[in-house]
């Protein structure tokens, strides 16, 4: 119990850290996840390919090896960063390929019919898109972006084993000073489970208001 | 990656028409200008490679002696040893949890609803810390059994929704022939159940697949590991670049076959008669926490 309490800041720069992280490559996984399903469903060959090698390779990479590779690869290309800059970007690539698919799929699911109705009244490729299509995929990615989300936040744990400042490299510190690792060890799982009730929460929400029920 | 996709099925889209020559034409300009585009992003990084002269026959001379190779091999051997222990411990486990979530007993049901809940809900990285550091397990077991916990929390659920996917009626049925509850699960509903469920099912081995590249951070002698050992060589002008192009192909080829083995019994499941109604959901990402 002191564990916390003694260490609250600490405890607290490693929760910020971990919310920091989630949040940026969240945001990055989210703009190329949506750019990638932009190119897996466009009619031009080249980007089907290009969306479709993206996904293909970054769902079967191991979270660790492209850690691995970037954090301590890219240093010797000559392209040196922050290792946060370095964390967010590893997170956000891993992720962008489990949003496109989440993507993909919603648009999937609007009927084909709707875009041939818009079309037929005439509306541009953009009007079809993004005033009939678009809003009612959106409504039905809500869960599963929101489980990709909880999966990224969870994943960042990866980035305090390398040694980013995180929830989990808490535990090098205080393992260090000598306090229990149980309770060490608990309050860090207390965190996580702050951070991935709060996106289920928050996207619950989401989806209460914007969900369709089918 | 289909072929499917691939050629994306220009008939099923609700996005554009099928294309007319003026179209046809365009799109073919746009396809040449973005594989330019491509083409010269891939051709920057094959020469910043050049440029930071990663392809120096000291960086890439380590390959060729038998007792690196051997490492590797090693390494390569204690990941699938890894994995082939926690796949078979979290289905054995998955197993397990499902009965208990679709038991008729109520503490039964709400002890395995705790156990999956938890275990989903943490970082897996975090429990194998635990079990490792707290618990003082070796490196093997600690994410053996880290794998299983998580793993097998995920394949309960899908174990369930298998189950609970079965038409009611074979359930009635059964028991209209004067089946026990045991026999209806074994006999009647289990087999059902994993069968409409068995591409989620590999997909989910993928994931512990990925998961064991986390016994680098605790230490245990994986892939990743023997990578690391020789990346860190000062006589091979620390060959870390090669080593990731070495690694990488190895590792993700792995889980692409696995993956494509999923798909493949996907489709054969469409195809199949006895199976055609159930339609899957993809193993992950899951995690429906609590409140869901």
């Amino acid at each position: 119990m002191d564990v916390l309490t003694e260490n609250f800041s600490l405890y607290g720069k490693g929760f910020l850290g971990t919310v920091e992280l989630t949040v940026y490559a969240s945001l990055l996984a989210l703009f190329l996840g949506f750019l990638m399903a932009a190119f897996r469903v466009a009619p031009v060959g080249s980007f089907r390919v290009f969306g479709t090698v993206w996904v293909a390779v970054l769902r079967n990479t191991p979270l660790t090896l492209l850690f691995f590779a970037v954090l301590l690869g890219l240093p010797r290309f000559g392209l040196v960063l922050p290792f946060k800059v370095f964390a967010v970007l590893a997170l956000g690539c891993y992720t962008s390929a489990f949003i496109c698919e989440a993507l993909r799929s919603g648009i999937n699911t609007v009927p084909k019919g709707q875009g041939e109705a818009a079309r037929s009244l005439g509306m541009s490729f953009t009007q079809t898109l993004g005033d009939v299509v678009l809003p009612q995929a959106f409504r039905s990615v809500i869960p599963p972006v929101g489980s990709t989300l909880i999966a990224l936040a969870k994943n960042s744990a990866i980035a305090g084993a390398f040694s980013v400042t995180e929830l989990l490299g808490t535990y090098k510190t205080l393992n260090e000073l000598g306090y229990s690792i149980i309770w060490t060890f608990i309050w860090i799982a207390v965190g996580y489970l702050i951070i991935t009730l709060t996106i289920s929460a928050l996207f619950n929400v989401l989806e209460k208001r914007y969900g369709v029920a089918r | 990656m289909t072929t499917h996709a691939l050629h994306g099925d220009l008939e099923s889209t609700a996005l554009y028409d099928i294309p007319g020559p003026q179209a046809q034409r365009r799109h073919f300009l746009y396809g040449i200008l973005s594989t330019a585009l491509i083409l010269g992003l891939l051709a920057w990084i094959l020469y910043l490679l050049f440029d930071t002269r990663q392809f120096t026959a000291a960086k890439w001379s380590p390959f060729t002696y038998e007792g690196i190779q051997e490492l590797l091999l090693q390494g390569l051997g204690n990941t699938l040893k890894a994995f082939a222990y926690a796949s078979l411990l979290s289905l054995a486990l998955g197993a397990v949890l499902a009965t208990g979530r679709l038991s008729v007993h109520r503490p039964v049901r709400w002890l395995a609803t705790l156990f999956v809940e938890f275990f989903r809900a943490m970082p897996v990285l975090v429990m194998i810390f635990f079990i490792f550091v707290a618990l003082k397990v070796q490196p093997l077991p600690a994410l053996v059994a880290g794998l299983t916990l998580y793993n097998g929390s995920v394949l309960a659920e899908v174990f369930r929704t298998g189950i609970n996917s079965v038409d009611k009626g074979q359930r009635e049925a059964a028991y209209a022939l004067g089946m026990r509850k045991t026999q209806v699960m074994t006999f009647v509903l289990a087999p059902q159940g994993v069968r409409a469920m068995l591409p989620t099912i590999i997909s989910q081995l993928v994931v512990a697949l990925k998961d064991t590249s986390l016994g680098f951070l605790v230490t245990y002698e994986e892939f990743l590991h023997a990578g690391k050992l020789i990346a860190s060589n000062l006589d091979y002008d620390l060959p870390f670049i090669p080593v990731v192009m070495i690694i990488s192909p190895i590792y993700i080829g792995m889980c692409m076959l696995l993956s494509w083995f999923a798909t493949w019994v996907a489709r054969r499941e469409r195809r199949s008669l006895k199976t055609r109604a159930v339609e899957v959901a993809d193993a992950e990402p899951q995690t429906v926490l609590p409140g869901r």
